[in-house]
């Protein structure tokens, strides 16, 4: 039989056992990376509560009236945000409803080949671009472009349809209309993003197994590519919408901060972030503090939203 | 042949040589599955062992165990014992960077670093705290891989643009670089065209006088041209339609390729396999 | 069989392409392509303006003097260059390493774990976060804190923006570098620091670059965060715990202010921020494309 080494044996377990400084360095990054990990959720459950630290005093004396309360009004310290909640709620809504056909549309144009790659990359690279300009230059241009331009033709549409409630007011400079407009344009590049690589994710398969049954390509597209994209596109919708509800400087700069709830689409608004945009700065005590309960419904409405999103999108690319 | 019961042991036959590796009725898992059964393998000292066999036998989950690498397998598990020198490489005492450290590893798919040639090179020895002349380790490794002379000049560019054989010699002088005591190869030339393969067997040969080498390979004719010992390796499905891997003969190569002792491996290593 | 040949002339008709399915395609067709246009107008309309508008703006007195009272013709930002700068620098010096060591976590210490899941649904929702709850944020705990509003305060609001963006290019990065390359380290006895500081974070650095600087991006055209968190200052900024001006603040001030002067510097501004964020986001795709493997 053989002999055994012995003498390099026992330095395997001396160097694994005595005190070495990489070692140690090792852990102390490996817990140190741990530890970041941790804070990006604590980082959530913080801005949650600090939100919450200041809002307490304004929660102990509306409670949820403050939901359905109207009024906002500094001399008496009353403060309720339906108006806002209206507001918000309907401009990412008005948004959707211009937004997401048109996002889809586009989704659809780039991935379905319509036009070859040279042109079609540019024109992702320029929607993605899109995404990139600053909310408060969307503000700028609306102000000073795009409601101007559109006066003419709300007034036109109120001239002749102020029949209906929507359009019943006289649109004069600043309306939740055209800021829901100005909003539908930034959230677009999320709904095509999405949209976009929900679709050209989706197996060949499909595709060649429709056209082999004959349909032409819009009936591919829309009875079998559409439909299997669904809800990846749902997902970029609601990521969308929750954009839309916490958009603050173009919604500051172009909605007109009307505290009321009107029905009429052309007559100034006013939005949770609008609000509290216009308000902070002159804000104290109470006010203030109302002004963070109006941010902690925000928060919990686009965490919400998210939350959902997350689990639509999740869902969809676990089936694929 | 139960799998459970030593094969011949292939030290009796030896002669002075020291067992680097003892493998002792080593069975290894994947959670519940057992993916080999009760090994015994004893590798000697400045010596090629191969371990060959059909896919799925085991053999490179077993070459993982000797440098820890399935330790990053998640519900990987080794029952029984694998002694290093007479130390067993799963003492909870036992680190497994160090180990590795010890029992370098060149793998199926030459995977230099996204940096400089030099740098792939001098990596490993830096992190094992080398304090000698840099440029002297760097070029010896280089030549210790036959690949010096080739790269010289361009020491500065970048692992990546070799070809796919000089990559791999590169993989091997980053391995030689940290000195260590055995060099495990999973299937080193499988991607590889035929002279570089011829290159890296040529290799081996040098390798060995310094080094302990243990090869996992598909190609019989490797093994039989670089080998000092081999193991044959089977695959036995179970009850429940998984299959497992058990060592059926371990023996000089010469033997196994001319006097095998069981009938699997006659069939094995005369193609009649399967 | 008689019976299928006399069906056979029909059947040439059934199976071609009615003219209904025809004109319905052509429909759909047209209509995309006008999604893709009404889609487009925007933005060419938005960098035509603030191009042609900004551009009249221009002068060299824009970068070297302070904002102009109302009214008063001339005058310039050079407080809210720099402003915007520091803001972001300071916001990239907070969220840069913690998130990058984040994505070291989930990519390299704890992939698929339920930990790293966590992480990475925190991160999505983070990024959903509005910015001016950031903003608030920031105010609660620094501006309140300190008793003064900052450039740390806007950073910090900023950085919170900022992160979600850097985990997720980084751990993209990580994600990139082929398994192989992992194992070759540890193979040769690299510790998991040793293999991540000098072998994946060189490789993923193209990835974290873009990351960075889609960031910075970000983090300059964003005015929300910084209104009540750096707010503005009339004048330069003589430390980092004092008001500090920055473009985006500039701009909103600007551009709700009654004065034609204000207004003008409003579109100048934004020219310059546009070109900024349009340079620095083309520039990060073009490193991206620069990748290692």
């Amino acid at each position: 039989m053989t002999s055994l080494t012995t003498a390099p044996a026992e330095t395997l377990i001396d160097s694994s056992t005595k005190f070495q400084p990489e070692r140690q360095i090792n852990q102390i990054f490996r817990w140190l990376t741990i530890a970041l990990a941790v804070c990006v959720g604590l980082v959530l459950l913080w801005i949650t509560y600090s939100l919450l630290l200041i809002a307490l005093p304004a929660i102990r004396t509306f409670g949820l009236g403050f939901l359905t309360n109207s009024t906002w009004n500094p001399v008496e310290e009353i403060y309720g945000v339906f108006p806002q909640i209206y507001g918000t709620i309907l401009s990412s809504f008005l948004a959707l409803l211009f937004a997401v056909p048109l996002g889809v549309g586009v989704a659809v144009f780039l991935t379905e080949n319509f036009l070859p790659p040279k042109i079609l990359t540019p024109i992702a690279f320029i929607m993605e671009l899109l995404a990139a300009i600053p909310s408060v230059v969307y503000g700028l241009w609306g102000i000073f472009v795009f409601l101007p331009a559109i006066r003419p033709i709300l007034q036109g549409i109120n001239r002749a349809f102020g029949w209906i409630p929507f359009f019943s007011t006289t649109p004069g400079g600043r309306h939740l209309f055209g800021a829901s407009l100005v909003l539908a344009i930034m959230i677009l590049p999320t709904i095509v993003a999405i949209s976009r690589d929900t679709m050209s994710s989706l197996p060949p398969q499909l595709r060649q197994g429709s056209y082999g049954l004959g349909a032409t390509r819009w009936e591919t597209i829309t009875r079998v590519l559409v439909p299997a994209g669904l809800s990846g596109i749902i997902g970029s919708v609601m990521l969308a919408l929750g954009r839309a509800l916490g958009e603050t400087m173009a919604l500051a700069m172009l909605v007109g901060n009307a505290n009321n709830a009107n029905i009429s689409w052309f007559s100034p608004a006013s939005t949770i972030a609008s609000l509290i945009a216009n308000q902070f700065g002159e804000a104290s005590g109470l006010q203030k503090s109302s002004l963070f309960y109006g941010a902690l419904i925000l928060m919990v409405l686009t965490l919400l939203v998210n939350i959902l999103a997350q689990m639509v999108v999740s869902r969809f690319q676990q089936v694929e | 042949m139960n799998p459970s019961t030593r094969p011949n042991s292939a030290s009796d036959t030896l002669e002075n040589n020291d067992i680097v590796i003892r493998t002792e009725n080593v069975s290894i898992f994947y959670g519940a599955f057992q993916a080999v059964r009760n090994v015994f393998l004893d590798v000697p000292k400045n010596n090629v062992v191969a371990l060959i066999g059909p896919s799925g036998c085991g053999k490179s989950t077993l070459l993982r165990c000797y440098n820890r690498l399935n330790d990053l397998i998640p519900g990987a598990r080794v029952e029984g014992k694998i002694a290093y020198q007479g130390v067993d490489l799963y003492d909870p005492k036992i680190d497994p960077v160090e180990v590795r450290r010890r029992i370098g590893m060149v793998f199926q798919k030459a995977n230099p670093f996204p940096k400089s040639i030099y740098e792939n090179v001098a990596f490993g020895a830096r992190i094992n705290g080398f304090k000698g002349n840099m440029d002297e380790l760097v070029e010896r490794s280089l030549r210790g891989s036959a690949l010096w002379d080739e790269v010289k000049d361009k020491l500065k560019e970048s692992g990546l643009s070799l070809s796919g054989g000089q990559q791999q010699r590169l993989c091997i002088a980053r391995t030689i670089a940290i000195e260590p005591e055995v060099i495990l190869m999973d299937e080193p030339c499988s991607a590889l065209d035929p002279i570089s393969t011829l290159r890296v067997e040529d290799l081996m040969h040098e390798l060995k006088k310094q080094f302990t080498i243990i090869i996992v390979t598909h190609n019989m004719q490797q093994a039989s041209r670089v080998a000092d010992m081999t193991a044959f390796f089977n695959a036995e499905a179970t009850e429940g339609g998984s299959r497992f891997g058990y060592l059926v003969e371990y023996d000089k190569t010469y033997n196994i390729f001319n006097a095998p002792k069981q009938q699997a491996t006659q069939d094995y290593v005369s193609g009649r396999f399967g | 069989m008689a019976h299928s040949s006399s069906q056979s002339a029909p059947l040439d008709n059934q199976f071609a392409v009615s003219s209904g399915r025809k004109m319905f395609g052509n429909i759909m067709t047209a209509l995309v392509f006008s999604c893709v246009a009404i889609a487009a107008i925007p933005l060419v309309s938005i960098l035509f303006m603030v191009i042609t508008k900004g551009l009249g703006g221009l002068t060299p007195a824009v970068f070297t003097d302070l904002p102009p009272a109302a009214g008063v013709a001339g005058g310039g930002f050079r407080n809210a260059i720099t402003g915007t700068l520091i803001t972001c620098l300071i916001g990239a010096l907070i969220s840069v390493p913690f998130g990058v060591l984040t994505a070291v976590y989930t990519i390299e210490f704890g992939r698929g774990n339920k930990l790293s899941q966590f992480v990475s649904f925190c991160t999505n929702i983070l990024s959903g976060v509005p910015s001016i709850i950031a903003g608030l944020f920031a105010y609660g705990i620094v501006v309140l804190a300190t008793g003064t509003f900052s450039a740390v305060a806007g950073g910090i609001a900023l950085s919170v923006l900022m992160l979600p963006i850097i985990i997720r290019t980084s751990e993209e990065g990580f994600k990139s570098i082929p398994r192989d390359t992992r194992l070759a380290a540890t193979g040769i006895g690299a510790t998991n620091f040793q293999s991540v500081t000098q072998i994946i974070l060189p490789a993923a650095m193209p990835f974290i670059a873009t990351g960075v600087t889609l960031a910075l991006a970000r983090a300059a055209g964003e005015t929300a965060p910084l209104l009540f968190t750096a707010l503005f200052n009339q004048y330069d900024a003589k430390s980092i715990w004092e008001p500090t001006a920055t473009l985006s603040v500039l701009i909103y001030n600007f551009a709700i202010s009654p004065y034609k002067n204000q207004q003008a510097l409003a579109w100048v501004a934004a020219l310059i921020v546009v070109l900024l964020i349009l340079v620095v986001s083309i520039l990060a795709r073009i490193v991206s494309r620069r990748k290692v493997y």
